[in-house]
């Protein structure tokens, strides 16, 4: 096996080009335990922890701009107020341990049905950056994913960052596991409210062969919200739809009975997580 | 492969490292530090915790040519049998040891947490200890332990 460890972008970026089989690693927190459970034996690794420039977010106008290479831990510490879906999300990932090493970029590669992140990425409508020594391309990150542990990435390609629109409005989280930490979800939920864009988005993980939008429940409770003046008024909402947004985000999920729980328990604590963060993120919009 | 690393504040150099190994087979194979315990080789149990440039992490989830120029902390450079770390005697003191495997990884993961947070709730140490796994003691001495850590060090 070959290690490389390139010290920029572009060179990552040719030696992927040169080597598109390399398995790429950067927390390792995946890549690690096929190496030591013996289920991967690449040719090559390559190394992403040395490119500084992959570690960094900025934000430019209303737009926020995570490098691939940011760990969960930093997430949490430093995005909370610009990003707070996709910290709450973080903080519910593994361990201290496992945040303090695993990446949004390494959540995205893995493109597990279950990954933490991916729920609030696709309630915010985040885009993937991603990057070849042929050039580059933004991805839609519901166009992301194309399967289980399956994504659009050439084998030449490697993901560079995500943009996401700094929050204009509350955010939540959900997840359902068997403790609070070190679970893979059994499913979770994601909810991000945008008053100034009248919108509202939505994430599903670990319910269907991919991480989903429930989009039906996205038009009618953003149509709902429009009708009464609501993003206006902040009134309390309305128990009926309330339910009804709750009933068609579980409706939205394709799941599975697996060993983490079943089909049936899947959709009923969609429906749970899906009415909870809408009461939450609607109490904290009524306090704002 | 050829990785130059400090470990414990010393220079270490090691030859003859596989690429696909991890930190934590170096340190125990090859440097032989074998304090760091191997468990579950997926990093849910914590057993295998050491300080990477002063961040707690599962040293079996980083490649070895990862850690390559970086400074590495093991439970033995926390302290030894004639000197003991304050979390290692809070540990002994407050009875948080039966079988012992994991507790070299509580015992780094307990002094990075108090030196973040030298107060911490007892939610804190929950959520920071949440990633090491005792199946020994129930959990309530290694919290005791913490809490003596913590109160000894004010």
């Amino acid at each position: 096996m070959e290690f490389l460890a390139p010290t920029s972008w572009d060179e990552a970026l040719a030696v992927k080009a040169e080597h598109p089989e390399a398995e790429v690693i950067a927390g390792g927190t995946d890549v690690m335990v096929d190496l030591n459970f013996d289920r991967r034996r690449p040719a090559m690794l390559v190394d992403l922890t040395r490119i500084a420039d992959l570690a960094t977010w900025q934000i430019d106008g209303s737009v926020l701009t995570i490098g691939a290479g940011v760990t969960y831990a930093r997430i949490i510490d430093e995005l909370s107020t610009l990003a707070p879906g996709l910290a709450i999300a973080s903080r519910t990932v593994g361990s201290p341990q496992i945040r303090n090493r695993g990446t949004i970029g390494g959540n995205l590669g893995s493109a597990s049905p279950a990954g933490d992140a991916h729920p609030p990425l696709l309630a915010t409508k985040a885009t993937v950056e991603v990057a070849s020594a042929r050039g580059s391309r933004s991805v839609p990150v519901e166009k992301f994913f194309t399967g289980a542990k399956r994504h659009v990435l050439a084998p030449d390609e490697l993901i560079a960052a995500v943009t996401v629109p700094v929050a204009a409005g509350p955010q939540q989280f959900a997840k359902v596991g068997t403790r609070n930490a070190m679970v893979i979800a059994v499913t979770s939920f994601a909810l991000a409210l945008d008053p100034h864009a009248h919108a509202v988005g939505t994430g599903i993980g670990s319910a269907a062969p991919t991480p989903i939008r429930a989009e039906e429940a996205e038009r009618v409770l953003a149509g709902e919200l429009a009708a009464a003046d609501q993003w206006e008024h902040r009134r309390p909402l309305d128990d009926h739809l309330v339910d009804h947004f709750a009933r068609l985000s579980a409706e939205a999920a394709a799941p599975i009975d697996d060993v983490r729980g079943t089909a049936a328990y899947r959709r009923h604590a969609l429906a749970v997580l899906a009415r909870r963060t809408l009461s939450w993120a609607w109490s904290e919009y009524q306090r704002n | 492969m050829q990785l130059q690393f400090t470990v414990n504040e010393r220079p270490c150099h090691v030859d003859d490292v596989w690429e696909g190994e991890s930190l934590l087979f170096v340190l125990r194979e090859r440097v032989g530090l074998w304090g760091s315990k191997n468990a579950c080789e997926q990093g849910e149990c914590g057993s295998c915790t050491v300080l990477l440039d002063g961040a707690a992490v599962c040293s079996c989830l980083v490649a070895a040519g990862q850690v390559d120029g970086r400074h590495v902390v093991t439970v033995e450079g926390l302290g030894d049998r004639s000197d003991l770390h304050p979390v290692q005697q809070a540990f002994v003191d407050a009875g948080a040891v039966q079988c012992g495997f994991c507790t070299p990884g509580l015992v780094v993961a307990t002094a990075d947490l108090l030196r973040r947070n030298p107060s911490p709730s007892d939610a804190e140490i929950r959520e920071a200890l949440a990633g090491n796994l005792c199946r020994c003691t129930g959990y309530a001495q290694i919290l005791d332990a913490v809490r003596l850590a913590a109160a000894v060090a004010r």
